[in-house]
């Protein structure tokens, strides 16, 4: 675990100007390291979306830079960042956004048909054990379904980093533990630095290091000495 | 802002967020309201002047030429039954030489009371006054004529009028609701440079035309509620041994005739267009209106969960649409009224009113302007009612994604792999089949109205290549003062610069079958004529009939005749005669309304020998002004009359004015097609907002995303120009059908240029609104779209 993937120094973010300014991350330096995961706990308003979406190229920061690989994300063009997205970086969102018209294998499809190194469609629903699911539409498939194929489509272009936002906000516990599950499995078997936002403190004990933000900051690292089965967590 | 509600301060503030939505179906509306405005506005204005005008004037109701009667008979004529006023009046026809203008200038001169206004036609002075009696030379011009050769009283004329030369002052410029429509007698087109009407007092006029004491004109009115043809008849007994050509009524005076024809043509197309147009739009609107409360579910639940009723979200979304309808409406009326007032200018240059009324059919501009508010109401009832089915938690909570199918394009097109964008937008077209449905037929008719707009365009190039290349090949037609022989073309074709003459004879007849007749000029044509032919609509020449009559298709049917039938024929010049004569067959031409028959068998028939009275030329164009200077030493020629005037004619008034109108309709329905299309790929786009942002943050690139909203763009364009070309077709069949007049019909031609062009404007329309959405697509949020749900 000695290999950087990102190197965030100095990060803030402002949105809106002079009284109405809101200051979402007020200097904020982190490391994630290659295979890593960590989850991001915060409560709402700490700045943990902010610095995911930062991290994802899907946000510029105000100032601070972040690198990753030799990319330096904070100066990179709207062309560059998306190249960024479509090989580097996977999401998943609390609402996990499918594409009603597209079948679960052709969600995973959709994502693999423009990357250059993408693993099977299959082999990465079977990863979320949805391998017998592939042929269902979205509507046709539960909350924790839909958030399981929302994974296999994030990680099978084969990412460095695999960034989930609440991934498990909108499920309730048992079905949230099959999603977390499968980010672990993920995690361990392609080595994938995953980050996972929450405010749900019970996750962070599946995670080998949790960073805590509050108010734009980072209050607190804390390395777990091991970590917990997803099996094991409740909320 | 106080006093408004919040519900209608969120409506305002909407409205301004929607603002390019707005206005796109703002635009639709206004199109199809703009047409019917600018169309009703037209009717009504023209009519409205012409009664006016006639009321003012005193337009009489029957009519009769004489070769001569005696002026105490006038007595007589005002005690027949059912008259109201009576004016005689002396007419010639003469030739007019003016400085500096070569070409031939025929005309009639007509008389004026010695004393006072006439009690009917009487006159409208543009400038300087009535002749003064006691002047032989002082005459009055008509202002189409002083308007072409920029006449003002006090300028002089050089006249023939009985054969002699005179020398005309003019003392004043006037219209007369008689001349309207200016046309030289046996055309069907005004030539304003070349034909003159001119009005003199009775006593030089009669002195002029050797008329002392006599007339050979009638004007007369009738009494309210009196018989029209009670009266013709008891005019034609009284005037059978003065050289009648029988009495007739407005239906047969040449001005009110094409006058009326111009009018019911506008009235046809008042009531067409509009009906197409307001139907397109109704249409439209209805589907774009739900499209636009669709996307506002959530919205209505939250009202609803605050407790507001059904009733009340109605009426605030009510108000909604009626705001964006009203907006459409308010921009239609402007429009339309501002085209009508444009295309008034049009009119005005080619029929002769004193002044244009401008009127405004107010209730039935109301009555189009509640129709569109109803469309667009009826379009969000539905939308409304849909939304309304669902409880206000089930509304509110994250819409479930709706249940796609795999489409049955891709199983029949099983050998092509398809890109998932390609099965997105294949799904998401078969998922709602009406829908998809609904924006093809938008498109189709957006193509459609362009299509009906602009074929007139084609057609009217059509009617001018076949009329005057194919029918018209002589270069100049020479009406003779008197019948004389085929010795007069003999000695026409030794005129330096002629290179062939051929004869024939008009003679104006009545056609009568059955209670059905009309006036017309029949000609005889020698059967091996060359310059003049008669072709059909495929421009084939058609071989005269050795026997029989060869009519325009638009009077076998007006007469209700088929070849084999047998006609009467009333010679109208004065003789009282007539003949039976068969009718051989019809000829299908676009402009104006004929008879022909061979010159042998028509100068049989008369039993006046071989007379004719008409030679057509071909003539040198180099040799033209020598060709004409010779023709104007010759006594015995009355008038002269070359086709290119006339192709110029034909331009300058009936192509012009239809043209713009066309034009104009047209252009709305360029606007109407960019209204649909923009409000399409708007639609789509705040539908797929969130799909689209997902691709976004996959890594699709911004003209990757673009494909999938173009894509299914163009899969509605594909079928929707294609199904509006026929549509179109049939439209414009219906509106040549209802249109065919004596004056001209339109061919139903359809030529690449014009489905071209409709599909052009089409296409145009869907880049510049795909130009919006890729600006949309680069635009987008990603963070806002996939942190909300739906």
């Amino acid at each position: 675990m000695t290999e950087i993937v990102f190197q965030a120094h100095g990060l803030t973010k402002v949105y809106g100007e002079g009284d109405l300014a809101v200051h979402a991350l007020r200097g904020v330096d982190m490391e994630l390291y290659a295979g890593e995961m960590v989850v991001l706990l915060g409560a709402s308003g700490s700045g943990k979306s902010t610095l995911l979406n930062i991290l994802g190229g899907l946000d510029n920061a105000t100032s601070g830079t972040v690198r990753y690989g030799d990319i330096e994300l904070s100066q990179a063009s709207e062309r560059q960042l998306t190249r960024y997205r479509r090989h580097h970086v996977g999401f998943v969102f609390q609402f996990y956004n499918l594409i009603a018209s597209l079948t679960a294998l052709e969600n995973v499809a959709i994502a693999t048909e423009i990357s250059v190194n993408p693993m099977d469609p299959e082999e990465a629903l079977g990863l979320v054990d949805l391998a017998s699911r592939g042929h269902h539409f979205p509507a046709e498939l539960s909350g924790g379904e839909q958030q399981r194929v929302a994974i296999a489509r994030a990680i099978a272009k084969q990412p460095a980093v695999l960034l989930c936002d609440e991934p498990t906000g909108a499920l309730d516990s048992k079905t949230g533990v099959r999603v977390l599950q499968a980010l672990a499995r993920v995690n361990q078997e392609l080595g994938t630095a995953t980050v996972i936002i929450t405010h749900n403190a019970g996750i962070a004990a599946m995670a080998d290091r949790v960073i805590t933000l509050s108010d734009g900051r980072i209050s607190e690292v804390r390395k777990n000495e091991s970590r917990a089965d997803p099996a094991g967590l409740s909320w | 802002m106080n006093w408004l509600s919040v519900l209608d301060r969120k409506l305002l503030r909407e409205l301004f967020h929607l603002r390019g939505q707005v206005l796109a179906i703002a635009l639709v509306v206004a199109g199809g309201i703009a047409v019917c405005v600018m169309s009703l506005v037209n009717y009504a204005s023209l009519s409205e002047t012409r009664s006016h005008y006639y009321r003012q004037h005193g337009f009489a109701d029957v009519f009769i030429d004489l070769t001569r009667a005696p002026r105490h008979l006038h007595e007589q004529i005002r005690r027949l039954d059912g008259v109201a006023k009576a004016e005689v009046r002396v007419q010639s026809s003469l030739r007019l030489q003016l400085d500096g203008f070569a070409d031939p200038v025929s005309g009639r001169v007509l008389s004026l009371p010695d004393m006072g206004e006439p009690g009917l036609h009487r006159l409208f002075l543009r400038a300087g006054r009535l002749p003064d009696a006691r002047r032989s030379d002082e005459v009055v011009v008509i202002g189409s004529f002083a308007e072409a050769h920029n006449l003002k009283p006090g300028d002089s004329l050089g006249a023939i009028i009985n054969g002699r030369w005179q020398t005309l002052r003019i003392v004043g410029v006037a219209e007369s609701p008689e001349f309207i429509y200016v046309i030289p007698p046996g055309s069907m087109l005004p030539d304003y440079h070349r034909y003159a009407i001119l009005w003199m007092s009775e006593r030089a006029l009669a002195a002029a035309t050797d008329m002392q004491g006599a007339f050979n004109n009638v004007l007369l009115s009738l009494q309210p509620g009196a018989s029209e043809a009670a009266l013709i008849d008891q005019l034609d007994d009284l005037f059978r041994r003065y050289g009648s050509t029988g009495a007739y009524g407005r239906d047969d005076h040449a001005s009110d005739r094409f006058l009326s024809e111009e009018l019911a043509q506008l009235r046809t197309m008042a009531l067409l267009f509009p009906t197409i147009f307001m139907s397109v739009a109704v249409f439209l609107i209805n589907v774009v209106v739900g499209r636009l409360v669709s996307t506002q579910r959530d919205v209505i639940a939250v009202l609803k969960a605050y407790g507001y009723s059904n009733l009340q979200v109605s009426v605030h979304f009510g108000k909604l649409v009626s705001l964006i309808m009203l907006l459409g409406i308010a921009l239609g009326n402007v429009g339309g009224l501002a085209l009508a007032n444009a295309l008034t200018g049009v009119y005005v240059e080619y029929f002769r009113f004193p002044t244009l009324l401008f009127s405004v059919p107010l209730s039935q501009v109301v009555l189009v302007a509640l129709i569109g508010l109803l469309a667009g109401l009826g379009g969000a009832y539905g939308a409304l009612r849909r939304a309304f089915r669902l409880s206000p938690a089930a509304a509110m909570g994250p819409e479930p994604p709706p249940l796609y199918r795999r489409a049955r394009l891709e199983r029949l097109f099983a050998l092509i792999r398809f890109s998932q964008p390609g099965r997105m937008i294949l799904r998401s077209i078969e998922r709602r089949p009406l829908r998809s449905l609904m924006s093809v037929l938008g498109v189709a008719m957006a193509t459609a109205i362009i299509v009906l707009g602009t074929f007139q365009f084609a057609a009217i190039n059509l009617i001018v290549h076949s009329q005057f290349a194919r029918v018209q090949q002589e270069d100049m037609t020479v009406a003779l003062v008197n019948p004389g022989t085929v010795s007069s073309a003999y000695e026409l074709a030794r005129i330096d610069g002629v290179r062939a003459v051929e004869a024939s004879l008009a003679v104006a007849v009545r056609l009568r079958s059955g209670h059905r007749s009309w006036r017309v000029g029949l000609i005889g044509m020698q059967p091996d004529a060359q310059l003049s032919l008669r072709v059909d609509t495929s421009l084939q020449r058609i071989a005269l009939p050795e026997k029989g009559l060869l009519l325009t298709e638009f009077l076998l049917e007006e007469l209700q005749v088929s070849p084999g039938d047998t006609l009467t024929v009333e010679w109208l010049d004065g003789s009282g005669e007539q003949s039976e004569v068969t009718v051989a067959g019809g000829s299908r031409e676009f402009v104006g309304v004929g008879a022909w028959m061979s010159l042998p068998e028509l100068q049989r028939l008369r039993g006046r020998g071989a007379e004719i009275n008409q030679l057509q030329l071909a003539i040198d164009p180099e040799a033209r002004s020598t060709v004409l200077e010779a023709l104007q030493d010759r006594p015995q020629v009355a008038g002269v009359s070359e086709r290119q005037a006339m192709l110029t004619a034909f331009n300058e008034t009936i192509g012009r004015s239809f043209l713009t109108y066309t034009f104009f309709v047209a252009l709305l329905g360029g606007v109407i097609a960019f209204g649909v299309i923009y409000n399409t790929v708007r639609i789509s786009l705040a539908e797929r907002g969130r799909e689209l942002a997902s691709l976004r943050v996959l890594g699709y690139r911004p003209s990757e995303v673009d494909h999938i909203l173009l894509g299914e763009l163009a899969l509605l364009l594909l079928p929707g120009i294609p199904l509006g070309w026929l549509i179109g077709q049939q439209l414009a069949w219906l509106l040549v059908h209802l249109m065919e007049s004596e004056l001209y019909r339109i061919p139903l031609i359809f030529p690449a240029q014009t489905l071209g062009l409709a599909a052009t404007v089409v296409i145009l329309s869907a880049i510049l609104s795909g130009m919006v959405a890729v600006r949309r697509v680069a635009k987008l949020d990603l963070i806002e779209v996939l942190k909300t749900r739906e």
